[in-house]
């Protein structure tokens, strides 16, 4: 792949990126329109992060890729090859060495710290599209802080359901100004995204890059009577123990037996690493999936 | 117990070499060259190129053998492919009235100067099945004339004299260029045709279908439609003046439309424009019946409210890399939100069923 610049893209569109992550981080939850390019993967399947990353990245940088919280789902294989295969950068698995995490659905267990950039993978950056389809209209929404028709569909759940009946991507309210999509993470990973480290969306096919900076306010839109509530499934890992992680439903036969394991790979990994042992673990599992 | 899947990476690479394997096919079959896909494929070289945005007849016939025959992916790898080339500048606007025509047509008059040349079309061809093809391919020479050297003007500049057409708006504006540009609407035309240029001819050919039947009639004739190498040239800085850098094939099409006036403006035919890479016909008249459609409002016509008048919907969804880059990567794992799905109607459920319990009993007493 010596053909091609370092990251693929060309330092003039890195630049261009680099100057709407810049905007985007000045302007917290505001979708910065960027001239996203035509990557050599799918639109949906990336690109927005794939771009943001390429803009971000450093030859000296460690770079993560996770999909559903875990490094070994086919889609997170592709990426994490085609940065090695065209940034000749260093990747790992942990989440603590990693400098650049780029990740599709979750945020990582592990608390992340200020020298690490999470990227997100965004399919649908804006968080009205579904209760306005129009472009024009949802931005002019925005700019004037119109946001009565999310909290009617808040409402109009309620009502209905009893409950808000939105379990991903559900949306937040940045730094008291612009409500974000937090793209499609479970909606317990909401209340993590208060987090020291750099957080930078990118939605290629849609053409926007928006950010958060660290430390930034993020609240979960809710009522008082009604407050916002991050769910999981209620169990422990199977695997790891762990109360308080994320966790996946593996359907182990037809007769419903189920088995409950950290969506988190890394986390799951290096609980099991430090002797915690779950419901279905064995002390030599570490050994036994090597 | 562990059951989740481990080795995506030797998964993936084993799919990839599957595939190099199925791309081949039998090898007991002579391999298909990149010149016989370019030579006698290619009106699918054409589309890819089109699509693509991307003139290069030869990387469109790899791309087509690359994907085996599946042209949204052979458009998909121009795509990336141009998407790293460094931009040096910007042709001159070509001229197609000097286009060295290889066909040109009109339906709106019995004939014009230039004539009516029908060249290479399936127009008038019936469509049996050539059983002789599968045996032998040899082709008699078609007959040949000493070409035409006069230029072949353009059939709407004979309605112009009566103004009967309405001129198109001149501008010396740099036209925007959505692949460096993010879109924002409204778009304004040239944006437009270049994202109808670069559409998926299906999706263009549906909409201007559409308006036909209806929704959006805009009674289009195809006042002309031309064929043929058009010269590309471009000023380079150092010498100070343009020199011809190559010729593109390119397919024009000009519809002839109603307009039936308004309160200022007495009634005067208008115009849509389709502008093509190689011989893309059915693309061509789709985008200026689309093109046409989409000018409601510069022209003072009513919207009715179809498809084919919406500029954001047409041009966010014609461009079928977009579009099936994102419908399919609905193949790809959605479990965490699934999960999330999950949780939120398993506890739905358990709400309504005890309030359906608690509800039950009072019933009874009731009765």
């Amino acid at each position: 792949m010596s053909d091609y610049n370092f990251a693929y893209l060309d330092e003039q569109t890195k630049r261009m990126i680099r100057r709407a992550i810049l905007k985007g981080l000045a302007i917290p939850g505001y979708q910065v329109p960027f001239a996203s390019r035509e990557m050599p993967m799918p639109y949906g399947w990336g690109t927005g992060g794939v771009q943001v990353s390429a803009a971000t990245l450093t030859p000296d940088d460690t770079f993560k890729v996770i999909d559903q919280g875990a490094d070994d789902t086919t889609n997170a294989v592709s990426i994490r090859k085609f940065f090695e295969r065209t940034a000749n950068v260093a990747t790992t698995e942990e989440t603590d060495k990693a400098d650049v995490i780029q990740t599709r659905h979750r945020i990582p267990e592990a608390v992340l710290r200020e020298d690490q950039i999470l990227v997100y993978q965004v399919p649908i950056p804006e968080p009205l599209r579904f209760l306005e389809p129009r472009e024009t209209e949802t931005r002019k929404m925005h700019a004037l802080e119109e946001y009565g028709l999310m909290h009617v569909k808040l409402y109009e759940d309620i009502s209905q359901h009893g409950a808000i009946s939105t379990s991903y991507a559900y949306p937040v309210k940045v730094e008291g100004r612009y409500v974000m999509d937090p793209s499609p993470i479970p909606k317990f990973d909401n209340p993590k995204m208060d987090m020291p480290a750099i957080q930078l969306f990118g939605a290629g096919r849609e053409q926007r890059i928006y950010a958060v900076p660290p430390y930034t306010k993020i609240v979960s839109l809710d009522f008082e009577d009604y407050p916002f509530e991050a769910s999981k499934a209620d169990h422990a890992c199977d695997l790891c123990a762990a109360k308080d992680s994320y966790l996946d439903e593996v359907i182990l036969d037809d007769q419903g037996n189920r088995m409950f394991v950290c969506s988190d790979t890394d986390y799951c990994r290096s609980r099991r690493a430090a002797g915690h042992v779950g419901r279905l673990g064995t002390k030599n599992q570490l050994e036994a999936s090597a | 117990m562990y059951v989740a899947v481990k080795g995506g990476e030797r998964a993936i690479d084993n799919a990839h070499a599957w595939l190099a394997e199925e791309r081949r096919g039998d090898t007991t079959i002579p391999e298909m060259s990149v010149g016989q896909i370019r030579e006698q494929m290619a009106l699918a070289v054409n589309r890819v190129m089109a699509e693509g945005s991307l003139y290069d007849p030869d990387l469109a016939a790899l791309a087509i053998k690359q994907s085996r025959g599946d042209l949204i992916e052979a458009v998909f790898l121009m795509r990336a492919y141009r998407t790293t080339l460094p931009r040096f500048g910007y042709s001159e606007a070509i001229e197609t009235a000097e286009m060295a025509c290889d066909r040109r047509i009109s339906a709106t008059f019995k004939d014009a100067p230039g004539g009516q040349v029908l060249g290479p079309t399936f127009d008038y061809t019936h469509r049996l099945l050539d059983f002789k093809l599968a045996a032998d391919g040899e082709v008699s020479e078609a007959a040949t004339a000493t070409p035409r050297q006069e230029a072949t003007p353009h059939i709407t500049t004979f309605l112009k004299g009566e103004d009967i057409i309405q001129d198109e708006p001149q501008s010396d504006a740099v036209p925007g260029d959505l692949t460096r540009e993010p879109m924002s609407y409204p778009a304004g035309r040239a944006l437009r045709l270049q994202a109808l240029a670069r559409g998926d001819e299906g999706f263009t050919l549906g909409l201007a279908y559409s308006t036909q039947r209806g929704y959006g009639r805009n009674h289009a004739f195809v006042g002309e439609l031309r064929i043929g190498k058009v010269a590309v040239e471009m000023e380079i800085p150092e010498l100070g003046f343009a020199i011809e850098i190559g010729e593109v094939e390119l397919t024009e099409c000009e519809t002839v439309n109603q307009f039936t006036g308004s309160k200022t403006e007495p009634p005067q035919f208008t115009r849509g424009y389709g502008l093509i890479f190689g011989q893309s016909e059915r693309k061509a008249i789709s985008m200026a019946l689309v093109d046409r459609a989409l000018r409601w409002e510069e022209l003072g016509e009513d919207n009715l409210g179809a498809i084919a008048q919406d500029e954001e919907f047409v041009l966010s969804h014609s461009d079928n890399i977009q579009a099936t880059g994102f419908l399919e990567h609905i193949k790809l794992p959605h479990y965490v939100d699934f999960q999330a799905e999950l949780e939120l109607v398993r506890k739905l459920r358990a709400e309504a069923e005890a309030n359906l319990a608690a509800s039950e009993p009072a019933q009874e007493a009731a009765e």
